[in-house]
């Protein structure tokens, strides 16, 4: 039989060679750290420092703006310079806290709890919202609001997401060889607070020694499987992993949740195992720095508010004909415009291009209609049409060919002969009508 | 360049940033090559007369495909290879008898191209929006203006330099003018009959002959995934099963379907001109229906009509249905099929 998977998919180099050997180093502690108010999907926070004002290391700089939103922690013991709009990875002006680090690395008042399997699952809950955890994934969803879901869709199933699917990183990787047992207590704590049996871990089947890593480390612990799956991109996408791994299907414009599975990321599953150990909140995480433009790659544990540009630079610089930089991974990251970014808890990687193999946006061709996008897919929809559509300015028909079922993984351009900017135009016809 | 880029140097696009090496131009120039065998064993066949038809053909469709867009102010995209496989496709589907000066028919395939480069394809709006198979629109066009040219056969010489050939029918004529038993006849046995027509030895359009050679090329496409299984599959299952059925006057189920795969146009038009991109539909599921509806057609017309070869008319008619059967056979979208309730079940 083969290895669980989803239906279409694609293969693209996974390039992930280049880091997976460099175990995760700490950075140089950054002399400014910029601290953007809203780095998770949700309400923006609110700052609840003032310039001036002295801060530990740990010490919330701002509170949550509502109950889909996660507070924000300072990554450095020093003093708030100030508190202003700054470009984050996605080119948008965000409020952020900016902190001049004294370098004395003091941190604020933790609370240890060496007994935290028996705390009731309202606490460790707790726990976790204060620590400010979101999904490590990309996405950024703030992590309390998951473990929250309305009495009608009960959850049976927690999975922690190891696929890392995009190709070059490596973040998550590192973590479950260097970190396994952490993973899998936070995977405990998970079905702990959602009072669920049943927890999976899926890998895709190119991280072997990962998947040997944590099935040790899950050896013993009762209802835990870490499953191995078929290499194929976006076999870490929330609706195909559940796919892969306990044979659900999401319906369309569904929520997990309606299938009773919550899905967390390797990473997230560490800092909530962190979270509940050591009431450590979020203040850092594993960047992958990457690509054929970088001279070192590697896997840094990066503070949130450090600048895209320090990774850079403690990377060994570019290489000489560099074209782009890519805040997390090729498929779905964001290219920068400016490497004067912070690092922020969803960036999961740094992807340096070189000028070879950057496509430019103007150079396509006309849809031939070969239907290679709609075979590759994971969500069964028709990416030529809906490209086709949007070039003519006919919105309101795409939305009939599913348009908002998009997720916008980028398999379709990938594969396009033509060199279609299909998840372009679908953004684009996305914006101009309401779902 | 320095080490150091400059920022503003960064290029900034929406994601994937990586793609894949497949192109437009390689998968043209690919099906051109998948092309090659049959089109050797034409001019093995025919000679000089079938490389200079192909070769005027191909000429022509690039050098109407370029004035044409010069003309209407477009970039040229004669790069691209689609207009020299158009060239290539029709030049195949002609006989090569049209190179003859007395009576003279070379205006012939140089008229056809320009319907097929000009008039179906930019016309209609250039690469990917054309309806109809412009090669096929070519060869239907020529057929009708110019019938009698266009139903001249060369007896199959293998003798490269002969310009002089005699005329023959081609197998499916005999077939439909004599019947069975006058084809077993003329090749003298089933076998040997069979022989012919798998090596390419008989009467036909320059590409159409060597079932051989086209299934090499077909296997080779398949192999690298240019095309798929399901519009061959089931154009020449359909085809066949319909043959079979039938095939024979006064019988049924003792009709020869290996005699209807091989001869005419069937393989030609099964593995290259049916599975056109453009023209056919992109959804797997529709392409069966579509590739059936192909194989039927062309076997109404065989059976039934006054053309003793269909393939061309039952493709091109199809081609019509390619947008309704996408829309009609639209992909199901990924938990669209199952309800929760069925899974936890």
């Amino acid at each position: 039989m083969g290895l669980a998977t989803f239906k279409g998919g694609i293969h693209p180099p996974d390039k992930k060679i280049l880091s997976a050997s460099s175990p995760i180093t700490a950075t140089k502690p950054p002399k400014i750290i910029v601290i953007p108010l809203s780095q998770h999907a949700g309400a923006p926070c609110k700052p609840v420092v003032s310039i001036g004002q002295e801060v530990k290391k740990g010490e919330m700089v701002g509170e949550p703006g509502g109950f889909v939103s996660a507070p924000v922690h300072s990554s450095v013991s020093g003093k708030v310079i100030a508190i202003a709009e700054f470009q984050n990875a996605m080119g948008r002006m965000v409020n952020s806290v900016v902190i001049e680090n004294d370098l004395k690395e003091e941190w604020t008042a933790l609370k240890d709890s060496p007994d935290y399997m028996n705390l009731p699952a309202a606490e460790l809950k707790e726990k976790i919202k204060a620590a400010g955890i979101v999904g490590l994934g990309g996405a950024a969803f703030p992590t309390s609001v998951k473990l929250s879901p309305p009495k009608e869709k009960p959850i049976d199933v927690v999975i922690i997401n190891g696929a890392e699917c995009e190709p070059y990183l490596t973040a998550d990787y590192r973590l479950m060889i260097e970190k396994p047992k952490d993973i899998i207590e936070g995977l405990k704590i998970l079905m702990k607070i959602l009072g669920v049996s049943k927890g999976f871990v899926g890998i895709e089947n190119n991280k072997p020694d990962a998947v040997r890593k944590m099935q040790e480390a899950a050896k013993g612990a009762s209802g835990i499987e870490v499953l191995a799956l078929e290499v194929k991109y976006p076999q870490g996408a929330e609706k195909m992993l559940i796919r892969a791994v306990a044979g659900r299907e999401v319906p369309p414009r569904g929520l997990p949740m309606d299938v009773g599975a919550v899905v967390q990321n390797v990473g997230t599953a560490l800092s909530i195992f962190e979270a509940a150990r050591y009431g450590k909140p979020l203040i850092e995480r594993v960047v992958t720095v990457t690509g054929e433009g970088i001279k070192e790659p590697k896997n840094l544990m990066a503070r949130v508010g450090t600048k895209i540009s320090e990774l850079i630079e403690e990377c060994g610089g570019f290489r000489d004909d560099v074209a782009k930089v890519v805040a997390g991974g090729p498929m779905m990251g964001f290219a920068l415009s400016s490497l004067d970014v912070p690092v922020t808890k969803g960036t999961s990687g740094v992807l340096v291009l070189p000028e070879e193999g950057v496509m430019h946006a103007e150079d396509y061709g006309p849809c031939i209609r070969c239907g290679r996008c709609i075979d590759v897919c994971a969500m069964g929809l028709m990416p030529s049409m809906l490209s086709i559509l949007s070039e003519k300015g006919m919105y309101e028909e795409a939305k009939e060919y599913n348009l908002f079922d998009c997720f916008e993984c980028g398999s379709c351009a990938f594969v396009c002969p033509s060199k279609r900017p299909i998840v372009q135009l679908v953004r684009l016809a996305k914006s101009m009508v309401k779902p | 360049m320095e080490a150091t880029k400059k920022e503003h140097e960064l290029i900034v696009s929406v994601s994937p940033h990586v793609k894949s090496e497949e192109t437009t131009s390689r998968i043209m120039w690919t099906v051109s090559l998948a092309l090659l065998p049959a089109f050797l064993s034409g001019v093995y066949f025919f000679g000089l007369k079938a490389l200079f038809i192909t070769a005027l053909c191909v000429v022509s469709a690039v050098v109407f495909e370029h004035f044409y867009l010069k003309l209407v102010n477009k970039k040229s995209v004669v790069g691209d290879g689609s207009g020299f496989l158009t060239g290539l496709l029709l030049g195949m589907n002609l006989p090569a008898s049209l190179w003859s000066f007395s009576p003279f028919t070379v205006h012939v395939p140089i008229i056809a191209t320009f319907v097929a480069v000009v008039i179906t394809k930019q016309l209609f709006g250039g690469l990917g929006y054309n309806v109809f198979n412009p090669a096929l629109i070519g060869r239907a066009f020529a057929l009708i203006s110019w019938p009698r040219a266009m139903t001249i056969w060369m007896t199959p010489t293998a003798s490269f330099l002969t310009m002089d050939a005699k005329t023959t029918a081609t197998p499916l004529g005999i077939l439909k003018e004599a019947g069975m038993s006058e084809l077993i006849k003329v090749f003298g046995d089933k076998v040997s009959l069979y022989e012919h027509l798998l090596t390419g030895n008989r009467a036909g359009s320059i590409g159409e002959t060597s079932a051989i050679a086209l299934l090499i090329g077909g296997l080779f496409l398949l192999y690298k995934k240019y095309i798929t299984w399901h519009i061959p599959v089931s154009f020449l299952g359909t085809a066949a099963l319909i043959a079979w059925v039938f095939g024979q006057k006064g019988a049924l189920f003792a009709g020869d379907p290996l005699i209807h795969l091989f001869s005419g146009g069937m393989m030609l038009g099964a593995l290259f001109m049916a599975t056109d991109y453009v023209t056919s539909p992109s959804v797997r599921k529709a392409q069966l229906i579509f590739g059936a509806g192909c194989g039927a057609l062309t076997m109404l017309i065989r059976l039934k009509g006054g053309f003793p070869e269909g393939v061309m008319f039952a493709i091109l008619i199809m081609n019509c249905f390619a947008p309704l059967l996408d829309r009609g056979f639209r992909s199901k979208v990924f938990g669209a099929v199952k309800t929760v309730k069925e899974i936890k079940k």
